[in-house]
């Protein structure tokens, strides 16, 4: 990677970020060490441009897995900031330190024998949960602007489908256990929370359970068998014939002329 | 920070202006034509980047020897091992299992589960942390025939149409008959997909697909189906044993020819470790690290091909592998977003893809490969594409006529992920369009199984991305989480039933040894070690100075 790339069509370039002419260079204070690395690039981007490779901390590079959630303050700040290093801008002068991963509280249960409500359950596993002082820490610090306190308040209401669904965009990155002062593993919580809502809040798809018997007793079976012995032009006959289920239609509404093969 | 420069906002207008009509037409049914068949095949041979003719060799060892593949693929075919065959003390092993798992993503999971059921001790090793995969980066859903206007039927014909008629017949039967029972299982284990307030399932279309058979958990299906079978597994710790930042660097194999085990590598100690076990399973992904034509990729940091290189070198083909699947639709602005993928639910939910004139150019939902082609046309030949500050092309994905077509505040609703990765750097999605370019993101091809996930090498078994066949030469959304499940659990049955049976021989690496003779008599002596591993991503300046490693 070059900083006097000159400025033109660029098609492909692989993962190293192109940098525009003239570049601003910046100081970034990697755990405590100075290195100097130009202005826009993310936060992951910028500690490979100093030349570390990385084990930990690094992922999906896309926002969703929670590797690489980070901790910083700027010099002479007080406040104490968080964010995905592959999501983040670099900024002049952040004092950055990653957190590849933290020790959070899980226990085991069995999803096919579940023996009380979800509420209970979360209850009997996660009892830390009514410590919560509501200080509303987690919330501040999570990167995907959950309302981690929020979600928390609902499992001790006892609203579990409330408290999976205000914590589905949960990467189980872990900064909000790292700085709560009940020490409640707020994603593992959550994670059994969402788990018990689609399993025993949520009702069952009828149609989902006939087409899965059906399934089982084979009756798709030689259908399947007959077009993969199928040579290419009846294939392609065959897939020119569908007929497209409309875009607006409603689920199960719409019925194809040819029912022959449903 | 700051959103669009003035640039870009003032080419916005174009798109703003032809919008309000663009969605009347939608809102009336009629969409841009479809290519025909005839015209797809001429757009591909001439746009397509897997038909090019350049950044292709000849492979010259092993069992795919004489094919034509992308040269950054027959580097790693034709590496050299990461450890000294013949030194390698196999009488005593550090861990005994019954299936060992390698990969982490959501084929090895699925498998562990299987295997786990069926009776058996199982250990998985991964490179990374459990879960770290290209599994978690799928977005857009998970097909299925699960409503009644649909059957595996049409779903086996959208599979085969969209893969041009190349795919592995009995993998297609399989993958579609499996489909709704694999829906089932995630109902059965907790996985919140999108449904109606009476439990049936929410559906939609994806390119290529005849019936609305998309099933999601908002747009982050992936993530949602990983972590919770990761979680299954976690519940299941007393057989399920994971060994992370552990990845496998070569198979194991006795003397009667059966896959018997593999040696880690610990990334964090450096040590070897020798796993001895009566099944293997690769589920090492795929490899779009590899940049293959230098293009930037979707893929997570540790997808980089290991499994095909050890599976090669225990003389297991692999088919297609000259085939790959660039996503159509990944971001080319902001600079930190480039390379991120935009699912294709975004056009499943009515956005347009438009040119700078503000023009629709395509139907929005071909086939991945078709629309790929007809970007770079776009872009290209015909010379409309939109050019970024700092010099990369793209077109409109048009974003903001979602919330006109379907109500306000569906963009946040569907698309919540999308949402806060443009919000970060200025841009409302619901508001302002996207700009995309083609990208990496899919392996089509990979080690060559058969029905149940097995190889021509008994004991061994792969499954997932890291295979090729199922998808044939392009792959249709919605059915890798679908490809990875299916042949996951398959396999993990598959696996298990041999290793309640097998008796097996003494341990070697002599397939190991052998293959580094072929590659001497080529003159490939000098080749690099193989796999990969990890990507390198420093800058040149920088690897200058780093003049040699130091064990300190």
């Amino acid at each position: 990677m070059s900083a006097k790339k000159k400025i033109q069509p660029v098609i492909a370039c692989g993962d190293k970020t192109i940098l525009p002419e003239g570049a601003k260079m910046i100081p970034l204070i990697i755990m405590g060490k100075e290195h100097m690395i130009p202005e826009t690039l993310t936060v992951m981007k910028a500690i490979e441009y100093t030349g570390h490779q990385y084990t930990r901390g690094c992922g999906c590079r896309g926002g969703i897995c929670g590797a690489c959630g980070f901790f910083y303050r700027f010099e002479g700040d007080y406040k104490l900031k968080t964010g995905l290093a592959c999501q983040t801008v670099a900024e002049p002068n952040m004092i950055i330190t990653q957190l590849p991963f933290f020790p959070m509280k899980r226990t085991s249960f069995d999803i096919e024998n579940l023996h009380a409500t979800p509420d209970e359950l979360i209850r009997m596993h996660y009892p830390e949960v009514f410590k919560c002082v509501g200080c509303g820490t987690c919330t501040r610090t999570c990167p995907m602007e959950i309302d981690v306190m929020g979600y928390v308040a609902a499992m001790k209401q006892g609203n579990i489908k409330k408290a999976a669904e205000k914590s589905f965009d949960c990467i189980l990155c872990g900064l909000c256990a790292s700085r709560c002062p009940a020490q409640i593993s707020q994603p593992t919580a959550a994670l059994m929370a969402r788990r018990l809502s689609a399993k025993m809040l949520t009702p069952k798809a009828e149609h989902l359970e006939s087409r899965a018997e059906e399934v089982k007793s084979g009756k798709y079976e030689g259908m399947l068998s007959d077009l993969t012995k199928m040579d290419e032009e009846s294939l392609k006959e065959l897939y020119l014939e569908r007929e497209r289920e409309p875009d607006l239609a409603k689920a199960g509404e719409w019925m194809p002329e040819d029912k022959s093969r449903l | 920070m700051s959103g669009y420069p003035a640039e870009l906002k003032k080419l916005i207008k174009a798109v703003e202006k032809t919008r309000p009509q663009r969605v009347e037409q939608s809102k009336k049914g009629e969409s841009f034509a479809a290519l025909t068949l005839e015209q797809r095949k001429i757009w591909l041979d001439k746009y397509h980047p897997d038909f090019k003719p350049s950044g292709k060799r000849e492979v010259k060892v092993g069992p795919n020897k004489g094919d034509l593949l992308p040269e950054e693929v027959v580097d790693i075919l034709e590496s050299k091992s990461r450890v000294d065959a013949k030194t390698v003390d196999l009488k005593n092993v550090d861990i005994e299992t019954d299936v060992l798992v390698i990969g982490g993503g959501g084929a090895g999971t699925a498998a562990a589960l299987m295997a786990q059921e069926a009776g058996c001790n199982v250990v998985i090793a991964t490179k990374l942390r459990h879960g770290d995969s290209n599994t978690v980066m799928a977005e857009g859903g998970i097909q299925g025939a699960t409503q009644e206007p649909d059957s595996p039927f049409y779903h086996y014909l959208d599979v085969v149409g969209g893969g041009h008629f190349s795919n592995e017949p009995k993998l297609v039967a399989a993958l579609t008959n499996d489909a709704p029972l694999i829906i089932k299982w995630l109902e059965d284990l907790g996985t919140m997909l999108d449904k109606e307030p009476d439990g049936r399932l929410k559906t939609r279309h994806g390119g290529g697909t005849s019936r609305k058979r998309m099933h999601s958990a908002g747009d982050m299906t992936g993530a949602e189906i990983m972590r919770v079978i990761r979680d299954e597994a976690r519940n299941r710790s007393s057989q399920i044993k994971v060994i992370e930042f552990a990845p496998a660097v070569e198979l194991i194999l006795d003397d009667k020819g059966n896959c018997a085990g593999a040696i880690l590598f610990d990334l964090e100690t450096k040590e070897f470790i020798k796993v001895k076990a009566k099944s293997v399973i690769m589920a090492t992904g795929g490899g779009g690290r590899l940049h293959i034509q230098g293009f930037a990729c979707t893929n997570h940091y540790g997808a980089t091909a290991d499994g095909l290189v050890m599976a090669y070198r225990a003389g297991v083909r692999n088919v297609l592998m000259d085939s790959t699947q660039y996503h159509p639709t990944g971001a080319v602005y902001p600079e930190q977003n480039v390379g991120l993928l935009i699912t294709e639910k975004v056009r499943g939910l009515g956005a347009q893809l438009l040119n700078i004139e503000g023009e629709q150019f395509c139907f929005p939902l071909e086939p991945r490969d078709i629309e790929t082609t007809c970007i770079i046309k776009e872009c290209t030949d015909i010379g409309k594409g939109v050019m970024t500050p700092i010099g990369r092309l793209g077109v409109w994905l048009d974003s903001p006529m979602i919330d006109m077509l379907h109500g306000e505040g569906t963009v946040r609703k569907e698309l919540p992920a999308k949402y806060i990765q443009f919000i970060r750097h200025g841009i409302d999605i619901s508001k302002e369009p996207m700009l995309i370019y083609p990208t990496l993101h899919y392996q089509n091809g990979g080690i060559e199984i058969m029905d149940q996930g097995d190889t021509t090498v008994p004991g061994f078994y792969s499954a997932g991305e890291a295979t090729g066949g199922v998808h044939g030469r392009n792959r249709l959304m919605g059915n890798s989480l679908l490809d990875i499940l299916v042949f996951g659990r398959r396999a993990g049955i598959a696996a298990a039933e041999h290793a309640k049976k097998v008796k097996n021989g003494k341990l070697t690496l002599s397939h190991v040894e052998d293959f580094e003779k072929e590659l001497g008599k080529s003159g490939l002596k000098d080749a690099k070690e193989g796999p990969m591993l990890l990507p390198d991503y420093a800058p040149d300046d920088v690897k200058a100075r780093q003049w040699k490693t130091m064990s300190v």
